[in-house]
């Protein structure tokens, strides 16, 4: 029944519509899957330490949610909604076994660091968040769209986070030594003058403060963020 | 003053409402309310009690500071000495004034770097936010120094201070809105980002450089941790035949119960003397800035925790004194100055004595049973500032039972 209706209703937009660009690039900012809806905290507190790793894990995170809400949105109709979550779980497993499987093949070292946080995607909000919200009530195109901001809108954080906690934690970036190196005996670098790696920014609680202070600073530029109490 | 009085008036205009300077009327008046009264009044009816306000009730803090703060530059300076000849039976009033010389080299640039970088961001986000200049670093530009050791570097104290102005405070919307003490959050960032450096076991009183043969500088803190291990240390001795009776003997010969009194031990700069801190204590009570409650119930807290760890006894650290444990490390510091901070303790009369009873307890508790943290009275007051809103809440709702019931029988 309600098929019929929609088809009627819904004129064939094109491809780069205004409406379709939104769904792009509103998660980047205005409604950032981190920084706004609070989502997908943890993998982004856990796997953030350095930048290798918040690349790998925002590239398998952007695989899964683009196919994921694809394919979800695809079978939306066929689904049953009582059973849906189990279908979007079913969905996600599969393309979180696909993502592992690779990783585990082709980067074993990252997949070794990323250890379960990649298996722990299943259970990432952002995914499941957008199936629910999106993918089970758009069609494809809107939703591959939306999966793209989303999953950008993850990334950028999470590269941000890691950028900072990497070069002020280990000194370093993507591995390669920017302050110099700390090894005893073979120093060199600013580490000649005293200086010593911040052990506070490899600790988890210190991504928490960064994305905080990363809140702080969006919604002191954006008032309409902010909840009235 | 007059000269002064002047200059201020004819500056004035620009930094008013609408004037050239607007957005710098903060900063212009945090300086004129330094030298002069404020001209502001209160609007509608007033309620005195007394003048007090915040910035004299930061000033007794500060000056209740000062008996540790000129025990701190001096003890630094002895072992700033100790260090440099590698002798530790250095007499302790030997060469008075280069011991306060050395002392003063090294406290007061901390003195000096704690309150130009905090002030500097009270500065910025008193002009972002556009409000006076808060006067609550004031006592925490004070006690950042004191709680650092002395061989810090210079750029984390600056990176600390940054940190807990901003992270401690301003973030939770300024002076006297923190949840937990500002000078403790940058010590525990300290502690948490290099822990080579505040670690508490080693190395306070001297760089790695200067520590000639035999000196290590290891504190009471630091030895009382290897007490816990296979292999028990003190003044960076081993332990002869490792038995306890053997290390409690050497422990007392090092940091006796006097020399832990008057504060004349290794340690963080200002935390030493107990002496000191009661003087301290003193003043803060006798003005009614500290309450009297936290103090003691934090001292007794410690005390019990300490005779409860007697009573187990089941290694050497476990047998220390109770007593012995309220006079060495920063447990008096903290009891008189840290727990007593009126923001981030509780408010209500049985908080406060729940607050301290728990937060000596606490301390004792990480001390002698985390090996890892060979000072717990940091951790005890940060973790009890958080609880204290909950004991609050709780000890409010028991008394509203309590009248409730008292109307219903009624």
């Amino acid at each position: 029944m309600s098929e019929d209706v929609k088809k009627t209703k819904e004129p064939s937009e094109p491809l780069f519509s205004k409406k379709n660009k939104k769904l792009v690039t509103d998660p980047l900012t205005d409604n950032n899957p981190i920084t706004i809806q609070v989502l997908g905290i943890c993998s982004a507190l856990a796997i953030t330490v350095q930048v290798e790793q918040g690349v790998v894990m925002s590239a398998a995170v952007l695989f899964v949610l683009i196919f994921g809400n694809v394919i979800i949105s695809l079978l939306r109709n066929l689904i049953p909604s009582r059973i849906r979550i189990i279908v979007q779980l079913v969905v996600v497993a599969s393309l979180v076994i696909i993502v592992d499987q690779l990783l585990a093949a082709f980067l074993p070292d990252v997949s070794e660091k990323l250890s379960v946080f990649v298996g722990l995607i299943i259970t990432n909000c952002i995914i499941m968040g957008r199936f629910e919200a999106f993918a089970m009530a758009n069609k494809p195109w809107p939703s591959f769209m939306d999966a793209l901001g989303n999953s950008f809108g993850y990334a950028w954080i999470l590269i941000l986070v890691s950028i900072i906690r990497e070069l002020f934690g280990s000194g370093s970036l993507y591995g390669f030594p920017i302050f110099g190196s700390a090894l005893p005996g073979e120093e060199w670098g600013i580490y000649t003058m005293g200086y010593m790696n911040n052990n506070m920014m490899i600790l988890p609680p210190m991504a928490l403060i960064i994305v905080g202070i990363i809140i702080w600073i969006q919604r002191s530029r954006n008032k309409a963020l902010i909840e009235e109490h | 003053m007059k000269f002064l009085e002047k200059i201020v008036h004819k500056h004035e205009p620009k930094f008013a409402k609408g004037g050239k300077l607007e957005k710098w009327n903060p900063i212009f008046e945090s300086f004129t309310t330094l030298a002069f009264t404020p001209a502001l009044t209160t609007k509608k009816g007033s309620h005195i009690r007394d003048g007090v306000d915040l910035k004299r009730t930061m000033m007794m803090v500060i000056l209740a500071l000062v008996p540790c703060l000129l025990f701190g530059i001096y003890n630094t300076g002895h072992y700033e000495l100790v260090a440099e000849m590698g002798d530790r039976s250095l007499p302790y009033l030997d060469q008075f004034w280069s011991k306060v010389g050395a002392g003063a080299l090294v406290v007061l640039p901390l003195v000096v770097v704690s309150y130009g970088v905090g002030l500097t961001v009270e500065f910025i986000f008193g002009v972002i936010k556009g409000h006076a200049l808060h006067e609550g670093f004031l006592v925490s530009g004070m006690l950042i120094p004191l709680v650092m050791p002395a061989d810090v570097p210079l750029w984390m104290v600056a990176v600390a201070t940054i940190f807990a102005v901003v992270i401690g405070k301003e973030i939770f919307g300024g002076t006297g809105m923190n949840i937990v003490n500002v000078a403790l959050t940058a010590r525990a960032f300290l502690f948490f980002a290099y822990p080579t450096k505040m670690s508490g076991d080693f190395v306070w009183m001297a760089g790695e450089e200067k520590a000639v043969d035999g000196f290590t500088g290891s504190t009471a803190m630091g030895d009382l941790a290897t007490f816990t291990s296979e292999k028990m240390t003190v003044a960076g001795t081993e332990v002869v035949g490792q038995t306890g009776e053997a290390a409690m003997e050497l422990f007392n010969n090092s940091y006796s119960m006097f020399d832990s009194f008057v504060g004349m031990i290794p340690g963080s700069v200002g935390e030493t003397s107990v002496i000191a801190c009661l003087l301290g204590a003193a003043l803060l009570l006798f003005t009614g800035v500290g309450s009297l409650r936290i103090i003691l119930s934090f001292g007794i807290g410690g005390f019990v925790t300490g005779l409860l760890m007697n009573a187990i006894g089941s290694n050497p650290y476990m047998d220390l004194p109770a007593a012995h444990h309220l006079l060495i490390g920063g447990f008096a510091f903290g009891a008189v100055f840290m727990a007593t901070d009126p923001v981030t303790a509780a408010q209500t009369a049985t908080g406060k004595i729940l607050y301290g009873f728990f937060g000596g307890m606490v301390a004792i508790l990480i001390r002698v049973l985390n090996p890892a943290y060979p000072e717990g009275v940091m951790l005890a007051i940060l973790f009890m500032n958080v609880m204290a809103p909950i004991i609050d809440h709780y000890v409010v709702q028991a008394n509203v039972k309590r009248r409730l019931k008292r109307l219903k029988t009624a």
